[in-house]
């Protein structure tokens, strides 16, 4: 899919109760949506803000009725933080689609455990709805420190077939972190996973000891979105270096074992 | 009114507009192909070549500042070979000239690259690039003299029958004094301005932002040193120079070719619009026929 950059208006915003904003956008010319694989990111640019010139990699949560675009963006930093300020009805420049999403290919029949923490939840969303699409059994398992990370979170996986819940200090569902989770003594075919690095190294090593075939989606600093300016480099046991915006951010932990 | 964008670096190095990719922010073209057509450029200077194939440097290679960033990625490429090989058959059907920067650690690095390259017939340019901030050996340490850049100048020169541009460093005292050295050393033209040194940290963390500690920024917070320096150089020497530091738009590069440079490249400004370049062309050919220019070689140096 080529990719392009244009113009979207913002048409409709919901906090959670983290901070964190689900922002849906549509083409300001009315067009339709490329076609987004789960796990692939855009690019959008916040306007007049010195501080964050560089566009802002976001991953995409959802695409409706081939015109919305859904994305979860987390108010960490400058450019963030003035992302979700920004009022309905703002036109933006988004540059998409990006990267190379999760593997979904022969998934029918297979059990398929998806981990996600924080704003790391956003990309399982598009997962889920396409895994069970294809026939897989879906199950999610959310992370957070506490109630108020999480709320909002586990309705947004309305394709899966069961959502579980852990906090750290247990104020939702199950108390610990995510590898705590019960559900991680039960058999997968496959883990997907998306959240903070060190949750990820730790689903990772799970998936490694067990066998299990995994995938991680990397969330690197980067600047161009493009394979152009290899800021976001990820080193990998096959290839050295290589960018998360091009190669990932989607990795098979079976090329990041040096990661993990 | 018809309007000349054509400009002429010499040395056989005619280009259809003034603009050029910066090495390092445009890859190999292809990653820009989707957004751009690659033809409307006056040519696109390909990511760093060096003799061996090269990691670069750990991340995190990249800070982000106000209106600008900090990059140490390093020089991180396939080698000259894989290049030979690999990218350039993808390059050649270009109507837009393509100009392969080269790096090294060693003196006798840059001269075999270039005799490498010499061989290809599409390649009508390569610039040298003695400017790298983000190589521990070579790279900048060449620049940053008149010796070594003299020396890397003269070498190459020798190896390289075709246009031959220098990339310099602004990490100098008098940047005039290294252009002045790299001309008479036999350089074609100059390229400026490189990146700044310059540094970032994370004072949550209590560390430095990026792996190398220091890297070279970018962007347009640089602008106004670069066009200076563009300007001050242009008083010194006789040979062409290609501007750029921060360049986002028309307006941008015309404060280059005003204050001397005869070509200009694009270069941070691509990880922000990928279609700055084409914006650019067509913001210089509006400017010229709002100011009834018909030759945009007239503007350049008027400051």
């Amino acid at each position: 899919m080529p990719k392009q950059v244009k113009d979207f208006t913002l048409i409709g915003k919901r906090m959670l109760p983290s901070g964190s904003c689900l922002m849906s956008f549509v083409p300001s010319d009315g067009s339709r949506l490329p076609k987004i694989e789960c796990g692939q990111f855009v690019e959008i640019k916040i306007d007049d803000a010195p501080s964050a010139m560089l566009r802002r990699p976001i991953s995409v949560c959802d695409s409706r009725y081939d015109t919305e675009l859904v994305l979860f963006v987390k108010p960490l930093g400058n450019g963030t933080r003035r992302l979700v300020d920004e009022p309905i009805g703002k036109r933006m420049s988004i540059m998409l689609p990006l990267g190379h999403g999760f593997t979904v290919d022969a998934c029918a029949g297979k059990r398929c455990l998806l981990v996600g923490g924080g704003v790391g939840a956003a990309p399982l969303v598009l997962l889920a709805r396409e895994l069970k699409k294809h026939g897989a059994h879906v199950a999610v398992a959310i992370g957070g420190r506490s109630q108020a990370d999480v709320a909002g979170l586990a309705e947004l996986y309305e394709a899966a077939d069961e959502v579980t819940v852990s906090t750290d200090d247990g104020s939702q569902g199950h108390k610990g972190v995510v590898t705590q989770n019960p559900v991680f003594g039960r058999e997968w075919d496959r883990i997907y996973c998306c959240g903070p690095t060190p949750m990820m190294r730790a689903v990772g090593r799970i998936a490694q000891e067990s066998q299990t075939w995994c995938e991680v989606s990397l969330e690197n600093h980067m600047a161009c979105g493009l394979g152009a300016c290899l800021c976001c480099v990820e080193k990998t046991d096959d290839a050295g270096n290589v960018c998360v915006c091009t190669e990932g951010p989607v990795f098979n932990i079976n090329r990041l074992e040096s990661w993990l | 009114m018809a309007v000349n964008l054509e400009v002429d670096l010499g040395a056989g190095l005619r280009l259809k507009n003034p603009v050029l990719t910066a090495s390092g922010t445009f890859g190999f073209g292809h990653e820009y192909s989707d957004f751009i057509n690659l033809n409307h450029l006056g040519g696109f200077i390909v990511k760093g070549t060096t003799l061996e194939p090269r990691q670069g440097n750990p991340a995190p290679r990249m800070a982000e500042t106000p209106s600008g960033m900090i990059n140490a990625v390093g020089l991180q490429n396939k080698g000259v070979d894989y290049f030979i090989d690999h990218i350039y058959p993808t390059l050649t059907d270009y109507s837009s000239e393509v100009i392969v920067n080269v790096s090294g650690a060693k003196l006798d690095d840059y001269v075999a690259v270039a005799r490498k390259l010499s061989s290809l017939d599409k390649i009508k340019a390569i610039e040298v690039n003695i400017s790298c901030p983000n190589v521990k050996a070579g790279g900048m340490a060449f620049g940053t003299t008149c010796h070594g850049a003299a020396e890397v100048t003269a070498a190459v020169r020798k190896a390289w029958p075709h246009h031959l541009m220098v990339k310099l460093s602004p990490n100098v005292t008098d940047i005039t004094e290294i252009a002045l050295a790299v001309e008479e050393a036999g350089a074609d033209s100059v390229s400026l301005i490189n990146t700044l040194l310059a540094m970032d940290i994370d004072v949550e963390r209590q560390r430095p932002t990026i792996s190398t500690i220091t890297g070279g920024l970018s962007g347009p917070c640089v602008r106004p040193i670069a066009v200076r320096m563009v300007w001050q150089v242009a008083k010194k020497v006789h040979i062409p120079i290609v501007g750029l530091g921060g360049i986002c738009n028309a307006s941008d590069a015309l404060q280059f070719i005003m204050a001397g440079a005869t070509a200009v490249q694009i270069g941070t400004a691509n990880f922000i619009d990928p279609t700055t370049t084409v914006k650019v062309i067509d913001g210089l050919e509006d400017y010229c026929r709002r100011h009834d220019v018909s030759d945009i070689n007239s503007l350049r140096g008027i400051i």
